[in-house]
């Protein structure tokens, strides 16, 4: 016997390892949760790695802050005139896009929805990767000691990166979203299509359950749809780089991953997140006739001769007060005959200094735009905030050119706190 | 080919100090882990296999070759997002079969190290992948170009680190 155990020492001393490692992946496969019998051995091999690479890290960011900061200053000053450039123009496309978001923040709160807000985040650095092509993992250096848990989202300016699997003392692990065994909700910018946005074998984002008979073109912008409840709706995924058809009924879509998974240096993590009903911006007792005053484009005031027939009236009308107590005017509202019954002018009211329209110059440059034509009335949403009354008649506004095509009519201003709130038919 | 078939007593065993042989594996997940990040061709090297075919043929003890190739694979797979185990029994496997190759055959010079490196990172991804498939379910595909690359990148990488390493050897 003892001759056997000494011929076949090796043999067997290799079967009792494989099957001790079989046994042990069995287990781990078993158990679904991460309340792992492996954690231990995790914790060892991290550990025992990530201080190497954190003080690497720190070495190459140092070396390269003090090469970046102190002698590659070349075409800096190429760089901040065009810079500036950037920034005229992002200012004008901020002031569209705030109207936008203010208007929809306003519909939202209308209709009550619920939203997603990023309130809290922790910015990270990248320390290190699984350093395997199967697992496509990357290692943070903020832990469970920064506040940092399992399936917390981690994004990027440009997008986002992925979720936070496993959390240590001072590091985490972070499953990328191009690993097989990610996945996020998604949607497509501008079909709305919703689908999971999935990592493959070979290191690919792909787009999967979008029906082949839908119309998706290369270059569509994916967005995170907020149904994985981990990352919030809205955030950039990608681009969609190729559509073709898959071999059953949906469509294979290649996705470009907004953020640049393979030079990952600093990442935000996603510590907390708000689910409210948005604010309105603008509360208080806002008068509809004032908002609407902001909306309609600027007319010039007829001179009061033009109208002989009602300058009497129009001279009867007019309060005692002097033309310097006289409120100002909102802009593209009339003078002449005051036919504006939704903002009658009482004698003993003082009527605050109406707001100047603030439209962008875009806007101002196309009527159109603002939603109000020259020929527009008010919708009947609109309803005076003093009165309760029945409805008043349409504003009418002077058509300074009446060539113009008609154009839509004005949005609904949810915000107007009237009476009687009326939703937008 | 300048594989030579040797008896046991014309074959030369070394043995390694405790920093070495702590030391060298640990350097080469660290490598492993760091190296990618920076540079994404190192994801095609498996620098902890090669210390595992070095320690193996070096020691040409079996049972010493898979419990090194046990430990460093375990500790490899501890990094991964994947269960713990298929790189420790593919690497379990591959440190017996080098130990045990390295007891017959003299793979002392450059040529019989690259042949031997190439087998032994294909025969590694074999058993990786039966593993993956087989036992974790996970879904893989394999591309013999792709890994008889990887092989042969490996096995370069392996003649001249196999070189740098000779230097700690000691003669028992």
């Amino acid at each position: 016997m003892e001759s056997v155990l000494g011929r076949y020492k090796n043999l067997i001393v290799l079967v009792c390892v494989l099957f001790a490692q079989v046994l042990g992946l069995a287990v781990q496969v078993k158990r679904t949760t991460d309340t792992e019998s492996s954690r231990l051995i995790r914790i060892w091999a991290v550990d025992s790695v990530t201080p190497f690479e954190k003080v690497l890290n720190w070495m190459h960011n140092s070396s390269w802050n003090i090469w970046h900061n102190y002698f590659y200053l070349r075409g800096v000053r190429a760089e901040n005139r065009g810079l500036k450039a950037e920034i005229e123009r992002l200012r004008l496309e901020q002031i569209r896009l705030n109207e936008d978001a203010a208007q929809a923040r306003r519909l939202q709160a209308l209709f009550a929805f619920k939203e997603q807000f990023i309130s809290q985040t922790k910015p990270a650095q990248v320390i290190g990767s699984s350093g395997s092509e199967q697992s496509r993992a990357i290692y943070i250096d903020k832990g469970e000691s920064d506040g940092l848990k399992p399936d917390m989202a981690v994004i990027t300016a440009d997008g986002i990166v992925g979720k936070v699997l496993k959390v240590f003392h001072s590091t985490s692990q972070v499953l990328l979203i191009d690993d097989q065994s990610s996945g996020v909700g998604g949607i497509l910018e501008k079909s709305r299509l919703q689908g999971i946005v999935r990592g493959t074998r070979s290191g690919e984002v792909v787009l999967e359950h979008i029906m082949s008979d839908n119309p998706v073109q290369p270059g569509e912008v994916v967005r995170t749809s907020g149904g994985d409840r981990i990352f919030p709706k809205g955030l950039p995924v990608g681009a969609v780089s190729q559509v073709a058809s898959g071999p059953d009924l949906f469509l294979t879509i290649r996705v470009r991953p907004a953020a640049n998974l393979s030079k990952l240096e600093e990442v935000l993590v996603v510590t907390k997140l708000v689910e409210q009903e948005p604010t309105q911006l603008e509360s208080g007792s806002v008068r509809a006739a004032d908002i609407l005053a902001q909306r309609l484009p600027s007319v010039p005031d007829k001179p009061p001769a033009a109208d002989p027939s009602k300058a009497g009236a129009g001279e009867a009308a007019k309060p005692s007060a002097p033309a310097a107590s006289k409120p100002a005017k909102p802009a593209g509202v009339s003078n002449a005959p005051n036919t504006n019954a939704a903002n009658p002018p009482k004698p003993d009211e003082k009527v605050p200094p109406r707001p100047q329209a603030q439209a962008s110059p875009a806007r101002a440059a196309s009527p159109s735009s603002l939603g109000v034509g020259p020929t527009a009335t008010a919708p009947s949403a609109l309803k005076p905030a003093t009165e309760k009354g029945p409805a008043p008649p349409p504003v009418k506004v002077v058509d300074p050119t009446p060539s113009a095509p008609k154009p839509k009519p004005a949005a609904p201003l949810a915000n107007a706190p009237t009476p009687t709130q009326d939703g937008p038919q | 080919m300048p594989i030579t078939y040797t008896s046991g007593e014309q074959v030369e065993v070394y043995r390694f100090n405790w920093p070495i042989t702590i030391g060298v594996p640990a350097t080469a997940l660290f490598l492993q882990a760091w190296l990618p990040r920076h540079l994404s061709f190192f994801a095609m090297l498996d620098l902890p296999l090669l210390v595992t075919i070095f320690f193996g043929i070096s020691r040409r003890n079996p049972v010493s070759g898979l419990l090194t190739g046990s430990i460093i694979g375990v500790f490899q797979d501890a990094l991964t997002s994947l269960p713990i185990g298929i790189n420790g029994i593919a690497k379990t496997v591959v440190g017996y079969g080098a130990s045990s190759l390295g007891v017959k055959l003299d793979v002392e010079n450059a040529g019989a190290r690259l042949l031997v490196t190439l087998v032994f990172c294909v025969a590694h991804k074999i058993v990786y992948f039966m593993v993956a498939r087989g036992l974790v379910n996970l879904s893989m595909q394999w591309s013999w170009p792709h890994e008889l690359w990887a092989a042969f990148i490996n096995a370069i990488v392996g003649v001249f680190l196999f070189f740098a390493l000779d230097r700690f050897k000691q003669r028992t």
